[in-house]
C-alpha cells in the first residue's frame, strides 16, 4: 500500500511536481502515464527516497519515506529508468552486492539470488560481465535486483524502454506475473503498454495527475460522439454525392480518388448501429458497394491526448460519461486489438508499442471527445 | 556497510586504479629506498617516506576520481540512494575501501625496514611510526579526494580539482612563509574565513537566517577576540598555513619524534572530509 498525499517537488522556480495525491492498493498493478517531463521519474525518485520533496509526505505500508527512511525502503524495490548496475561485475555478483545490501545473508541470500535469477530468467548469463549483456538481459538483471528481497511493491520506471517487441513481450509478461504477488507502479509514456499490463492508470500532465481510473472507465469517460469511418468502391465524389442525401450527419471526406470518409452523426446520443445502417441503406440505394465500415472507438490514446495537451483540463465534460461500450460495433480502433474488453490487449497491442505513441493512430482525425479547446491536430 | 566494502574493494581491484595506485606506491618507495638507504647508506627509513610524499600528488587523484562521481555518471547512485542503508555507512563503506587500497602498498613498504636492519642499524620505532603517519596522510588526501568526487561530476574535473586540492596543501607550508603576519591581515582572514563559512552553510541549508546568523556569531566572536587579546593575532595567519598543512604534520615525524597533535590533525581532517562527503551526498537528494 502505498500512501501518496499532497507531494510537491520544485527546482528552484520549476515545479516538477505539483500537490500530488493518490493511493496504490495492495495487490495491483498501477500505470502512471504521462508525456516525457510529466514528473513521473520525479515522483518515483521520491516514493523511492532517491529524491527529497519540497513537501508532501509519501507512506509505504504505514512507514513514512522521510521519517522511516529504512524500514520503508525494506519495502520497495526500485528499478530506475537507466538500470544501475556496476558494469565490471557478473550478474551473479551485482545480485549478491545488492542483496547484502538489503541485509540478506547466508543461504537466505544464495536462495535469494537464485530465486530472482530464475524468475527473469538471466540464468544463462549470470557469469558474464553486465557490460557485456545486451539491453534486454541489462533490464533483467535490473529487475532482478528490485525484485531482490521479496519487497511488498516493486516500482519500475519506464520498463520495457529501448527494448526490442519480443523483450518487451516477455518482460510485460513479467510485469504481470509480478503483479500477482507484489504491488506493482510502473511508469510509461507508451499507451499500449500501459493498457495491456495495468489495471489502473495514473495519467500525469505538467505535474499534476489529470485522471486516476480503469483503463476501461477512462476511454467510456472520453467516448462522446458516435463517429464511423467509411470506405466505398467508388469514386470520392460519388460517395460525396451520396453523403449529402442523408440528414443529420455531419462528414469530411479523405483527400485521394477512393471514397473514404469519417462521418459523424450530429445527434451525440445516437449509437454507432444506427448510424451504420442508414449508411448501409444510402449506399446500397446508390449502387455503390460499402467495402469497409467501423465505429471509431475513443481510443486510450485520444484520452491520453486530450489530457496532457491543454494542460489536463478535467475530463469530465458535460456529456461525457455516457455508457458505451456495449455500442462498439464491427473491428474496434486501430491501436486496440479486437473489439473486446481491454486489459489483455495481446500480442498485436505489444509489437504496435515499439513504435508509439505516434504510430499507433496515425491518421486520426481530431480526438472523439467534446472538450473545451482539444484540436491539436 | 560491509557489502559496499567488499564491492568497493573488488572494484578497485578489478579496474585499473587499485592496481595503478598500489605500482605508483611502491615503484617511488622502491627508488627512493635504493637511493637513499641501498646507495647512500642511510638507515633512517623515514627519510625514504618524507622524499616520497610527493607521490600523493599523483596518487590521490587516481585513487579518489571515480569513487562517487563514476556512481553518478553510471546513474548507480539511485541504487545506493534507494537501499535501505543510511549515507553514513554508505560512504564509510567506500572510504574504509579507499583506505584497504591505501594499506596494501604501505604493507609491502613495512618490509623494507626489515630488510634494512639485516644489513644495519634502523630504529624501527621511527621507521614504523613515520609508515602510519605515511599512511595516515594518505587517509586524509584521500578524504579530501573523496569529499572532491562528491562534488563534482566529471572524472576529469575531479582528477584535476583534486590534483589542485593537494598541491596547494602540499605547499602551504611553503606559501606560509609569504603570508603577511600583521594583526590586521590575520583579523582580514578571520573575516574572510567567517563570511566563508556563513556561504558554505547557507549553500547546505538554502536558509538565509542560518546563514546571516553564522556570520553574525563568527564575525562577532573574531571581533571580541580582536579587542580582547590582539596580541594573539600576531603572526597568526602564518601559523594557521603551518598548521593546516597535512604535509607539514608528516614531515613533523622526520626527525624522529612522534608528534601526537600531528596525529590528531590527520585524523580529524579524514573525519572531517568524511563527514563533509555525507553532508554532500545528503543534500544532492534535494538538488540533484
Amino acid at each position: 500500500m502505498i500512501e501518496v498525499s499532497h507531494l510537491t517537488k520544485r527546482y528552484g522556480d520549476h515545479t516538477a511536481v505539483s500537490d500530488l495525491s493518490f493511493t496504490v492498493p495492495d495487490g495491483q498493478i498501477y500505470g502512471f502515464l504521462g508525456p516525457n517531463g510529466a514528473g513521473k521519474s520525479t515522483t518515483m525518485n521520491i516514493m523511492t527516497g532517491c529524491l527529497a520533496a519540497t513537501a508532501g509526505s509519501v507512506v509505504i505500508d504505514g512507514h513514512d519515506i522521510f521519517d522511516e527512511p529504512l524500514a520503508a525502503k525494506q519495502r520497495v524495490g526500485y528499478l530506475p529508468e537507466i538500470p544501475p548496475l556496476y558494469t565490471e561485475m557478473t550478474p551473479a555478483e551485482y545480485l549478491h552486492f545488492v542483496g547484502r545490501a538489503k541485509g540478506l545473508s547466508g543461504e537466505k541470500l544464495k536462495s535469494e539470488v537464485g530465486r530472482v535469477c530464475r524468475r527473469t530468467d538471466i540464468v544463462p548469463v549470470q557469469s558474464r560481465l553486465i557490460r557485456h549483456l545486451s539491453k534486454g538481459y541489462r533490464q533483467r538483471v535490473g529487475l532482478a535486483q528490485a525484485m531482490l528481497g521479496d519487497p511488498s511493491i516493486i516500482i519500475l520506471d519506464e520498463p520495457t524502454v529501448g527494448l526490442d517487441p519480443a523483450q518487451i513481450i516477455e518482460i510485460r509478461q513479467l510485469i504481470r506475473d509480478l503483479g500477482q504477488e507484489h504491488t506493482v507502479l510502473l511508469s510509461s509514456h507508451i499507451l499500449p503498454e500501459v493498457q495491456a499490463v495495468c489495471g489502473h492508470i495514473l495519467i500525469l500532465s505538467h505535474g499534476k495527475l489529470v485522471a486516476s481510473d480503469t483503463p476501461d472507465n477512462l476511454e467510456r469517460l472520453f467516448a462522446g460522439q458516435t463517429t464511423v469511418r467509411l470506405t466505398a468502391d467508388g469514386r470520392a465524389d460519388e460517395a460525396d454525392a451520396v453523403l449529402r442525401g442523408i440528414a443529420g450527419i455531419r462528414y469530411t471526406l479523405e483527400p485521394g480518388e477512393t471514397a473514404q470518409a469519417v462521418v459523424t452523426a450530429d445527434d451525440p446520443q445516437a449509437g454507432p448501429d444506427e448510424l451504420c445502417r442508414r449508411l448501409f441503406f444510402a449506399f446500397a440505394g446508390a449502387q455503390l458497394p460499402i467495402l469497409a465500415l467501423a465505429a471509431d472507438r475513443a481510443s486510450l490514446e485520444d484520452v491520453f491526448l486530450e489530457l496532457t495537451q491543454d494542460g489536463g483540463s478535467s475530463p469530465a465534460g458535460a456529456q461525457a460519461p455516457a455508457l458505451r461500450a456495449q455500442d462498439v460495433v464491427g473491428p474496434g480502433g486501430e491501436s486496440l486489438a479486437g473489439g473486446d474488453s481491454l486489459p489483455q490487449g495481446d500480442e498485436a497491442a505489444e509489437a504496435s508499442a515499439a513504435d508509439a505513441p505516434a504510430g499507433g493512430d496515425a491518421g486520426r482525425q481530431t480526438p472523439a471527445a467534446p472538450a473545451e479547446g482539444g484540436d491539436e491536430a | 556497510m560491509s557489502a559496499i566494502y567488499c564491492r568497493e574493494v573488488r572494484s578497485h581491484f578489478t579496474t585499473m586504479t587499485g592496481w595503478l595506485f598500489g605500482a605508483f606506491i611502491l615503484l617511488f618507495g622502491g627508488i627512493y629506498t635504493m637511493a637513499l638507504c641501498l646507495n647512500g647508506s642511510y638507515a633512517e627509513f623515514e627519510y625514504v617516506l618524507g622524499n616520497m610524499s610527493f607521490v600523493y600528488l599523483i596518487v590521490t587523484p587516481i585513487l579518489t576520481m571515480r569513487v562517487l562521481a563514476d556512481e553518478r555518471r553510471q546513474k548507480t547512485d539511485q541504487l545506493l540512494y534507494a537501499l535501505p542503508m543510511s549515507m553514513t555507512k554508505i560512504v564509510l563503506g567506500k572510504y574504509f575501501a579507499l583506505l584497504t587500497v591505501l594499506a596494501v602498498p604501505i604493507a609491502v613498504m613495512g618490509l623494507y625496514p626489515l630488510i634494512l636492519s639485516a644489513y644495519g642499524n634502523v630504529n624501527l620505532a621511527a621507521a614504523y611510526a613515520s609508515l602510519l603517519a605515511f599512511f595516515l596522510l594518505g587517509a586524509a588526501l584521500a578524504a579530501v579526494g573523496m569529499y572532491i568526487s562528491s562534488v563534482t561530476d566529471s572524472i576529469v574535473a575531479n582528477a584535476a580539482i583534486c590534483f589542485v586540492a593537494v598541491l596547494v596543501n602540499y605547499y602551504l607550508a611553503s606559501l606560509a612563509g609569504y603570508a603577511p603576519s600583521s594583526s590586521t591581515s590575520a583579523l582580514a582572514a578571520l573575516y574572510f574565513l567567517s563570511a566563508l563559512a556563513a556561504a558554505v552553510l547557507l549553500h547546505l541549508t538554502q536558509n538565509p537566517a542560518a546563514g546571516l546568523a553564522a556570520l553574525a556569531v563568527c564575525a562577532g566572536g573574531v571581533t571580541a577576540a580582536w579587542f580582547l587579546a590582539r596580541d594573539a593575532f600576531e603572526g597568526l595567519l602564518p601559523a594557521l598555513f603551518e598548521k593546516l598543512c597535512l604535509f607539514e604534520a608528516f614531515m613533523s615525524f622526520m626527525d624522529g619524534v612522534f608528534d601526537w597533535t600531528a596525529i590528531c590533525l590527520l585524523v580529524s581532517a579524514a573525519a572531517v572530509f568524511v563527514l563533509l562527503t555525507v553532508q554532500s551526498m545528503e543534500k544532492r537528494r534535494w538538488s540533484a
